[in-house]
């Protein structure tokens, strides 16, 4: 991990851009804010294109000859592919509204961090290449040249985005800055460029099926592992299933769940979940081949979001399930609602998914038959199926953080709210203008969750922190939950960073936590194994 | 380009571009003015429109990205936010009718401050949403009134828009509350874009280009309307003259007149090929537009290819006994 200044230090600063214009005043590199380039091994593994030993520090990023023309070549192509990128290049007016939308704007202050400038590295090229007024003006039109210097400004800034989307809601027009940055990312990747924190992961989820590279078995220990945990809790024995032909129900999670904490307890929660409803008819299965939700391709190309989301498709379609469930992920429900269908269906060989439990028909999931684990908890509770004591999460004051995929790329806000609501008894909501369509990232997202650009994650994780903060102080929230891997593997140390004593949980993990499984013992702990204050003492008086 | 640069050269341009019918009438060329360029500005305008239009269309929408702003459509029990996140196309008409209409997405904009501490706090800031709602709407009046030049006789619409518009009677002639609002409109976003530190670094010629053109068009129209007089049964005559395409030019409708009407030109001509364009574009933004139903109806994107994947065989083939080891079924033993 890179060294970065106190929290203290960090706060201070300055959004005032600087004296020269931002054409002319160059890309300096800092650490912390960038990460390490590709490995070759990792561009080599899926076949993409420049392979080879590089460092983002280089002088020379060792580039094919003709390397401009593939970034024109390549930039045409999708113009012609993507009315969203044809229209973002034409029709802002630079009214500004999104500039302070931006958390890494908000963090560093960093004017290249607007919105609407990290669209205009990219505008720029477009204007000067591919309109007429570029071409006879240029910079007076605002166009300018293809040279490294501004290949390596447009690499540094595409990955200080995390495509979070909030600037595409207070946008008149609806510009997209996920669009610009995927695009942005697409060329960067024709030349080889990319970061090795999306690489690698993709590379693995390629082979093995899932970022971590975890073969399958010990993918399988692993549950295994949770299994035992959940019994020394609970004192009852799950039995999961994998790669099961003819189970009804194909359930896939991010593969973060099953390695980090506190993913992990949110991956128990499930197992608990799942165990809970045996007896009532569900049949569902786990996967090793579609070992994981989530998906780094999303950050590198169409292609390769396409490439790698295929497995969930292809192994419902060999295990013979009727539908699949999806587990707490961001931006894997981005590609399951708005991408899946449309990359890899029809999925005629499923049905419209139904709750084997209460009979409730997915209506709005009818044709990519894909239900979100929230949905389908909030479902349950709702027609009372689930016994819950929700005094057991009473040692939490929490707080929810929506993430930015399911938020402003589903609307998917309700749902959780209504799980964490029967499941806790203390929740508050941080400031309307930083929850659902306005939730801001956790600084992390888009594969940008390295610890070489730690400083980037901070700044950005900056607003999200405050917020935060500000409950904690108010309310003494001290968990914040969520419901995606990547804000369970970056929220706890943006916590730590700028609010410690607040901890992170998924929401799956609050339902493990308040669900009375039939024959458990008298829960003393969480799923933490932290003591729960006050259950020691009923059970006294019990005696 | 620094900012004063930035300012200023499309000023110099927008002045000389005053200067071309002041001189071009004195030399002679009133035809030209009065008939050649708004009939070429009109043809550019509409044409390049049409064009970029196409252009956009050519280029389809293979995912349907919708950026969603308020609950999606889920259980009966939880209630659907229809506008900010419309399931079905008629609830897309009426999103795109209020970010259309009333610049809903603008109405969200906020304020970041940051305090000491840090604290960051997010207040209300509706300037923007009024100066471009005031400034778009009022131009859609002012131009709408001058259809009373066009048509003879005047449509009654027009009539009423005028009365509803000069509703304070003050002064002589009759103030237009357009007019008025215009005019501190435009003068709110050319200063904001000025003034404001983070909006001056990100303008470019062609954000300061057309205010000064607008102004132009606007105090040009102005100045003939209260100060120095053209002769209005003249103005009529020609228009009337363009419009049924039998072009005559009247003697002395006098200078102002064909600056506003050279400025005008400039604008529809310059329209198509700029940032202006976002008047269609807006109706075409995929984040906008579509409708939030991804997982109940399939998208289908009409590049679609098969791509390389790894499969389940090449899968098993690598793991398997690693597989057996731990239990888990395999296809092949």
């Amino acid at each position: 991990m890179a060294d970065i200044p106190k929290p203290e230090e960090l706060a201070k600063i300055d959004h005032t851009p600087p004296e020269t214009p931002w054409m002319e005043t160059p890309t300096v590199f800092r650490d912390g804010m960038w990460c390490y380039g590709a490995k070759p091994q990792n561009i080599e593994a899926v076949g993409m294109p420049n392979p080879r030993e590089w460092s983002p520090k280089d002088e020379d990023w060792k580039l094919p000859d003709n390397w401009k023309e593939i970034v024109l070549d390549g930039m045409k192509d999708r113009l012609g592919k993507f009315r969203s990128f044809k229209l973002f290049m034409d029709i802002c007016v630079r009214c500004g509204a999104c500039a302070d939308k931006c958390h890494y704007f908000i963090g560093s202050g960093d004017p290249k961090n607007m919105p609407v400038l990290r669209a205009e590295l990219l505008r720029s090229l477009y204007r000067k290449n591919f309109t007429l007024g570029g071409k006879l003006f240029g910079k007076l039109a605002g166009g300018r040249d293809l040279t490294m210097d501004v290949f390596k400004e447009l690499w540094y800034y595409m990955f200080q985005c995390s495509e979070c989307r909030r600037c595409s809601v207070f946008c008149p027009y609806g510009i997209d800055t996920a669009e610009i940055t995927m695009m942005g990312r697409e060329l960067i990747n024709l030349l080889g460029c990319n970061i090795d924190w999306i690489q690698a992961p993709v590379a693995n989820c390629y082979r093995t099926g899932n970022h971590l590279g975890i073969q399958p078995h010990a993918y399988v220990s692993m549950i295994e592992f949770f299994c035992d945990e959940i019994e020394d809790v609970t004192g009852v024995r799950v039995n999961p299933t994998f790669n099961r032909k003819g189970a009804e129900i194909l359930f896939i999670t991010p593969s973060g769940d099953v390695f980090a904490d506190p993913g992990t307890y949110t991956a128990m929660g499930y197992l608990m979940l799942f165990h809970y409803l045996e007896s009532m008819g569900l049949d569902i299965t786990w996967s090793t081949y579609a070992s994981e939700g989530g998906n780094f391709g999303f950050f590198t190309s169409h292609e390769m979001a396409k490439r790698l989301n295929a497995k969930m498709y292809a192994e419902a379609k060999r295990l013979g399930v009727k539908w699949i469930l999806g587990g707490e992920c961001g931006h894997m429900w981005r590609v399951v609602h708005q991408y899946m269908d449309t990359f890899n269906g029809p999925a005629d060989f499923l049905e419209e998914p139904v709750s084997p439990i209460t009979g409730t028909k997915f209506e709005n999931a009818k044709s990519t038959k894909m239900v979100h684990i929230c949905e389908f908890t909030a479902d349950l509770i709702r027609h009372n199926k689930l016994n819950l004591d929700p005094s057991r999460n009473d040692n939490l004051v929490v707080t929810f953080h929506d993430s930015c995929n399911p938020s402003r790329g589903m609307g998917f806000f309700e749902e959780p709210r209504y799980v964490i609501k029967n499941v806790c008894n203390n929740f508050y909501e941080m400031p309307s203008n930083t929850i659902r369509e306005e939730t801001f990232c956790c600084g992390s997202g888009a594969g940008l969750n390295a610890g070489e650009n730690l400083e980037l994650r901070m700044r950005g994780g900056l607003p999200r922190a405050n917020a935060v903060k500000h409950v904690h102080e108010k309310h003494g929230v001290n968990m914040l939950a969520c419901i995606c891997a990547i804000d369970r593997a970056a929220l706890p140390t943006l916590m730590e960073y700028w609010v410690p004593d607040v901890e992170v949980t998924g929401v799956h993990e609050l339902v493990g936590n308040a669900l009375i499984l039939e024959g458990e013992k008298k829960r003393t702990t969480d799923l933490r194994g932290e003591p729960l204050p006050g259950m020691e003492d009923i059970e006294d008086e019990d005696l | 380009m620094s900012a004063q640069k930035s300012i200023l050269y499309p000023l110099v341009a927008v002045l000389v571009l005053i200067l071309i019918p002041v001189i071009g009438v004195k030399l002679g060329l009133s035809y030209f003015f009065a008939v050649v360029v708004p009939y070429a500005a009109f043809i550019t305008f509409f044409g390049g429109i049409l064009c970029k239009v196409i252009n956009w269309a050519r280029s389809p929408v293979p995912f349907r990205i919708t950026t969603t702003c308020g609950q999606e459509k889920s259980f009966d029990w939880v209630k659907h936010n229809k506008f900010d996140n419309p399931f079905t196309n008629r609830q897309v008409l009426v999103r795109m009718a209020l970010e259309v209409l009333c610049f809903r997405s603008l109405f969200r904009n906020l304020k970041m401050e940051m305090r000491e501490g840090p604290k960051l706090a997010y207040g209300s800031a509706k300037w923007l949403w009024l100066g471009a709602l005031a400034f778009h709407w009022s131009f859609l009046v002012i131009l709408l009134r001058h259809m009373r030049f066009f048509a003879q006789p005047v449509p009654g619409f027009v009539d009423v828009l005028q009365n509803v518009d000069g509703f304070f009677e003050l002064g002589i002639p009759q103030l237009f509350l357009t007019d008025a609002v215009i005019v501190a409109a435009l003068t709110y976003l050319f200063l904001r874009r000025v003034v404001v530190p983070q909006i001056r670094y990100i303008s470019l010629p062609s954000d300061y280009f057309p205010l000064y053109v607008l102004f132009g068009l606007v105090l040009s129209g102005i100045g003939m309307r209260y100060f120095f007089r053209v002769d209005i049964v003249k103005v009529k005559e020609l228009a009337m003259s363009l419009v049924t395409l039998k072009p005559a030019v009247p003697d002395g409708i006098g200078t102002l007149f064909y600056v506003h009407l050279f400025m005008l030109s400039v604008l529809f001509a310059y329209f198509p090929f700029s940032k202006l364009a976002h008047m269609a574009g807006v109706f075409l933004s995929p984040t906008r537009n579509l409708a939030n139903n991804s997982r109940a109806k399939r998208h289908i994107n009409p590049w679609n290819y098969p791509v390389k994947v790894h499969t389940y065989e090449e899968y098993e083939e690598e793991f398997r006994e690693k597989m057996k080891e731990v239990g888990l079924p395999v296809e092949k033993e």
